[in-house]
């Protein structure tokens, strides 16, 4: 965390500012991050414990959305911050916004968790989504490293995960499929276990999101939507 | 992403303390240095200030803020009695520093603005060397004792950010700094005689982007210490350095509030218009 770019305001009440937002961002991301673990193991080995624990905790990560918001907007309001301080507050109330969405999703999977209660379904093994979520957490991982870093050496890497991430999440469809067609008794188990697929598929295509934004904090340039060759270039090419 | 298989990422810290962060206490909570009471001001029969009152708390900045000719530096020069010295003005109502009205007959004008120290648009350094400036406040109450002289002077240099500057060449004249040192050492000199309050006019309105910021930052530290009333053409530098500000609008008070809440959610129209360039 001995990133210097913003801290050499004249204002040390601006640096403080920027420092407090940059750890508040990481705060959040940390509290995600242990969301997605917490709900996906809790949904593997039914572990009503760590549902809990993800759905109390989707408070704090709410309530820190609104919280880097507000300082956000009183920043912007207060100091017409320039360049890579503008492009820092700007990326970061996108970022929060995706990381409050990667909450939700995992509270989605703590919630279904705490559905299956009671359920003669619970005891299975919902083991197919092991893989997919160890992607999932790298990339969200990666992404605020980021972020953390204002680096975007690794951002290329980890939207590159995110096809390994679409490929397995068809994967899992297909054999989720096959489960069903076999006997029909399965389409409860393997529709839950689909939601989940679903939810973490879309974790990383947040945590890819949080990348295109770092890219933009860093390198000042625009790259949602764009090919990943053309992304690479742009990174590669920016100074 | 290959060496996250053999070099597992470490996850991120959860400091769970950013988010209580303590409340900013809001206005009438603060204890009061200076309260402006229902205070009407003419120059001859023109009528400069309508019934303004505001209480400005102690040790914070409180800015004024609105278009050329709305009493803003009108209301700056009330709080020291600068007006006084105006052909034809006439004052009614009652400002209180401390709770003391310092329009009352028996306040010593001078006694006043020992309490109040003033810093103008333009710096105004005397003609004399830099260590003259800083203690020339402190020679004409009687204080001629050296040893004690040098101490305010690095102290009042140092507290206006102006002394690592300067300190090799204390003897040379003071005109010889650029504008920006001009205008921190004028402030070394407000602070020599260690006032209570500080009134800045546009205190960095002739300054070049850089020493502005250091003016500002100057102020951010001086709140520590003094009550900090400051009159700015420039809303940007009200928001930056300010804990608190008055929008003022053909010689009436419109709002006064906390800077953030001022400049992201002002409660008038008038200061919406203005904060956003709409008129003024």
């Amino acid at each position: 965390m001995d990133n210097t770019i913003i801290n050499q305001h004249i204002s040390k009440q601006f640096n403080n500012e920027m420092e407090d937002i940059r750890n508040k961002v990481l705060t959040m991301g940390g509290l995600v991050e242990q969301q997605v673990d917490l709900a996906a193991k809790a949904f593997m080995s039914y572990d009503r414990e760590s549902a809990e624990k993800v759905i109390q905790q989707d408070h704090l990560v709410n309530a820190l959305e609104k919280d880097i918001d507000h300082e956000c907007t009183e920043i912007m309001a207060k100091r017409q911050p320039a360049a890579f301080d503008l492009r820092m507050l700007i990326a970061t109330i996108k970022i929060i916004t995706d990381l409050e969405r990667i909450g939700d999703e995992a509270t989605r999977i703590a919630k279904m968790t705490m559905r299956l209660e009671g359920t003669d379904y619970y005891q299975d093994k919902y083991y197919e989504i092991e893989h997919l979520l160890e992607l999932v957490k790298d990339m969200l991982n990666g992404a605020l490293d980021s972020y953390a870093r204002t680096d975007t050496e690794e951002v290329i890497a980890i939207t590159a995960q995110d096809s390994k991430v679409d490929r397995e999440y068809t994967s899992i469809t297909r054999q989720l499929i096959t489960q069903m067609m076999e006997d029909p008794r399965n389409i409860t188990r393997a529709l839950d276990m689909l939601w989940t697929a679903r939810a973490l598929e879309r974790i990383g295509d947040h945590s890819c999101n949080v990348c295109e934004h770092v890219i933009y904090m860093v390198k000042g340039k625009d790259v949602r939507h764009l090919s990943r060759e053309e992304m690479e270039n742009t990174v590669n090419n920016t100074r | 992403m290959n060496t996250t298989k053999t070099e597992p990422r470490r996850t991120h810290a959860i400091d769970l303390n950013v988010l209580n962060r303590p409340e900013k206490p809001a206005l009438d909570q603060l204890e009061t240095c200076i309260s402006v009471e229902n205070l009407n001001l003419f120059y001859g029969s023109k009528q400069a200030l309508h019934d303004v009152n505001m209480q400005m708390p102690h040790k914070k900045v409180t800015a004024y803020i609105g278009p050329s000719g709305c009493g803003k530096s009108t209301l700056l020069r009330c709080i020291n009695r600068m007006n006084d010295l105006v052909d034809g003005v006439s004052i009614q109502g009652k400002i209180l520093l401390d709770g003391e009205d310092i329009y009352d007959k028996n306040v010593n004008v001078a006694a006043l603005r020992r309490r109040v120290g003033m810093v103008f648009q333009k710096p105004n350094p005397f003609p004399k060397t830099i260590y003259e400036n800083v203690a020339y406040g402190l020679r004409i109450q009687g204080i001629n004792d050296r040893r004690i002289l040098d101490e305010i002077v690095e102290n009042s240099l140092r507290g206006a950010a102006l002394w690592d500057e300067v300190k090799n060449r204390l003897n040379d004249n003071a005109l010889g700094l650029s504008g920006g040192q001009q205008q921190r050492l004028v402030i070394a000199r407000a602070i020599a005689i260690e006032p209570e309050v500080i009134l800045l006019d546009e205190p960095a309105s002739a300054l070049d982007p850089i020493s502005t910021l250091k003016i500002e930052e100057l102020i951010d530290e001086l709140k520590e210490k003094y009550t900090i009333v400051i009159v700015t053409h420039n809303m940007q530098q009200a928001a930056r350095v300010s804990d608190f500000t008055a929008f003022m609008y053909m010689g009436e008070l419109i709002e006064f509030g906390e800077t953030s809440t001022l400049f992201t959610n002002p409660a008038k129209k008038q200061t919406e218009d203005y904060i956003t360039g709409r008129y003024g």
